[in-house]
């Protein structure tokens, strides 16, 4: 007889099984775990008022992203509280022997950017961080997901989590993207697709002729809005492409153990017979670029779409919440996407602010000049990048265009350290999240690719980055 | 952890969907270090004007009515998107025990159970029957022994939560502390295992 046929998400969770506790529950392994700033200093607290220690030390790495100005890094932290937040992180790494990329390291950068730049994300891994954005690193065939705190503070005890098996979808898609449409695009369609909860109890598997052919950088920009489709699992097959990623990073496997690993990353992928329970698809070549014009991540069009009418919505809630996210968008029924002015431009966060999303928005800015009531930032995901694209001159084209070249952190993508926008103020922005107050308290936020944001900034308002030179 | 057994309660109706964790505990506060007095925070921008003091009369937890309730009924996706177990601790500290909605945030959810608050999934039909129930002002008993919802006119909804999950609020149980107790030994053998099969994780060890 032979072995049921079993999804890459199968063959993850069956090789970390730990103990079946029943209902569907398993205790699972957890090989690896990324820190940052925010979510872990209460797990620490936990940890040391039940005397315990950190089991594995060397599975776990702690990177400061949250709460770290993007400006004036060679200075002490400015605002007190967020000094001493990152000092504790500094410190508790420290204190239980934990690798630490603190505020001056250059290996410094944003969790979901950092673990994979660094190689501490591989295959076949099952992989936590306190951050909802944690299917980032599923780009690697990695079972990776987001953490609550008391989640964190469990990993670093007993290496495990209790967890209950999600079901299998799979999104398949075909086609080539076409001319000015990019991963982002991608995402942010699906999401739409599927909906702010309907990938909820799922773990996602991105496959398809498009996938394929996507570098790790784009696989990551696919996997990390995951959660925007309310699944906390998105994940693609390990392949050559992730392996020539991964050979000769930091924490890769050196030596006779590469080969060991590469052998068993090739067992991964899910078997040819295996079921999903539900399986969707999407053209990618029929995609056009995508703009998020409310307060959710999943009401998404088209660049060359309108604002919908609340009449037309399927249901009352529905309606509700189309009539509220209007009100808090500050928009009006059946205005034009590109009709829209912004006041903001942001490159960055763990979903578009690698090497190759720079380059993209670089190659549009090139020569131009943001628009006089634009204010615009590209914050770099990690250090490392930023220094790459200062040696590519990347910084120069950004600075010549009028924007600003920040130091690597989150920055606009959740507000938590100094860079915010004013009550009412709109922007373009490659991160993930358009939620009420995200970047700012009454700020309101357009998502968009790279692409799309460079081009919004030198316009000055939403616009179809296809039909610019 | 507080033991979950049963609550009676008036209900807080927030008859929303989608609301965030953003919503319940703003970005902006998640530079305090500690999980205790988060509760002035929840809701923040739902709770108060532009100054941060002065209360929104149309939010229901501002109503007398529902001041101090311990159940909030709310609408799909509760608690979704980031992970932040801030936004429980504030609810949790805000004196709420038990949110009924037709889904959640699976990390919010599970979030939730590590707190000692009970996260109750019920049909959209339901929902909006208990929304009404808690716009009138009638209370509610969430009871978890027996998994069920009863209203005050004698109805009974029944829900489900996970055998361990259930077990584990019931008991107040503290989670590292039985995984330790329980499964110690079990975590060493697949360690040990591990090791033998994909030596290159323990490289650094
Ligand atoms: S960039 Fe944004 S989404 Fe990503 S980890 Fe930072 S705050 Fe979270």
């Amino acid at each position: 007889m032979s072995a049921p046929a079993k999804t890459l998400y199968d063959k993850l969770w069956d090789d970390h099984v730990v103990a079946d506790e029943g209902d569907g529950v398993c205790l699972l392994y957890i090989d690896r775990q990324i820190l940052h700033e925010v979510s872990s200093p209460v797990a620490f607290a936990g940890l040391e008022a039940r005397g315990a220690s950190v089991r594995r030390p060397k599975a776990q790495l702690a990177t400061v992203d949250h709460a770290i100005p993007t400006k004036d890094r060679d200075k002490p932290v400015a605002d007190p509280l967020a000094r001493s937040q990152i000092a504790l992180l500094e410190n508790n790494a420290t204190a239980h022997g934990i690798t630490l990329y603190g505020s001056r390291s250059p290996r410094q950068g944003i969790v979901h950017v950092v673990g994979p730049e660094q190689g501490f994300t591989q295959p076949g891994m099952t992989l936590v961080c306190g951050d909802s954005h944690t299917a980032t690193h599923g780009a690697f065939g990695t079972l990776a997901f987001g953490v609550g705190t008391s989640e964190i503070e469990c990993v670093l005890a007993t290496q495990t989590l209790r967890q209950s098996r999600s079901r299998n979808m799979a999104l398949r898609a075909t086609g080539t993207l076409g001319r000015g449409i990019s991963a982002k695009d991608l995402a942010m369609a699906a999401v739409g697709r599927i909906g702010a909860g309907g990938g909820s109890g799922y773990a996602i598997e991105y496959m398809g002729a498009a996938i394929s052919a996507m570098s790790m950088a784009a696989r990551m920009t696919l996997c990390n809005m995951t959660i925007e489709a309310g699944s906390r699992i998105g994940m693609v097959a390990p392949d050559e492409t992730t392996f020539a990623f991964l050979e000769g990073r930091p924490f890769a496997p050196k030596g006779p153990l590469w080969d060991e690993a590469v052998a068993y990353w090739r067992t991964l992928p899910s078997d040819t017979r295996a079921r999903f329970d539900r399986v969707l698809e999407i053209d990618a070549g029929a995609l056009a670029p995508q703009v998020t014009w409310g307060a959710r991540p999943d009401l998404v069009l088209p660049v060359t779409g309108r604002t919908p009418h609340p009449d037309n919505a399927a249901s009352a809630p529905e309606r509700e919440s189309l009539l509220k996210s209007l009100a808090y968008m500050g928009l009006t029924p059946d205005t034009a996407l590109q009709d829209i002015s912004i006041d903001y431009a942001f490159i960055g966060s763990c979903t578009n602010s690698r090497l190759e999303d720079l380059r993209a928005a670089a190659e549009i800015v090139a020569g131009k000049r943001v628009a006089k009531h634009v204010t615009a930032l590209v914050v770099p995901g990690s250090s490392t990048i930023k220094r790459q694209a200062e040696a590519e001159g990347l910084d120069l084209i950004f600075r010549q265009a009028g924007f600003e070249w920040r130091d690597a952190g989150c920055s606009l993508c959740v507000a938590m350290n100094n860079d915010r926008l004013a009550p009412g103020q709109r922007s373009a922005s490659t991160s993930n999240r358009n939620f009420e107050g995200r970047q700012g308290p009454g700020a309101r936020t357009h998502l968009m690719s790279p692409m799309m944001v460079a081009a919004a900034a030198i316009a000055g308002h939403i616009v179809d980055v296809r039909e610019i030179g | 952890m507080e033991p979950f057994v049963s609550i009676a309660s008036i209900a807080a109706p927030l008859p929303e969907r989608d609301i965030d964790t953003d919503i319940i505990f703003p970005a902006r506060y998640l530079l305090l270090t500690s999980k205790t007095g988060l509760g002035r925070y929840a809701f923040f921008e739902r709770r108060y004007e532009a100054d941060g003091k002065t209360e929104k009369a149309d939010f229901p937890l501002n109503q007398p009515a529902f001041r101090g309730a311990q159940i909030i009924v709310s609408g799909s996706n509760f608690g979704c998107g980031s992970s932040r177990e801030h936004a429980v601790w504030a609810l949790a500290d805000l004196g709420v025990r038990c949110v009924i909605a037709d889904s959640f945030g699976d990390i919010f959810y599970s979030n939730c159970f590590k707190n000692g608050l009970l996260p109750v999934m019920v049909t959209p039909g339901q929902r909006a029957d208990l929304t009404t129930r808690a716009s009138a002002g009638e209370s509610l008993d969430v009871d978890l022994e027996h998994q069920e919802i009863r209203t005050a006119d004698g109805g009974v909804i029944a829900f489900r939560v996970d055998g361990w999950r259930r077990e584990a609020l019931l008991n107040g149980w503290d989670e590292i502390a039985t995984i330790s107790q329980t499964r110690g030994q079990s975590i060493a053998a697949f360690e040990d295992a591990q090791r033998r099969r994909s030596s290159w994780l323990y490289a650094d060890e």
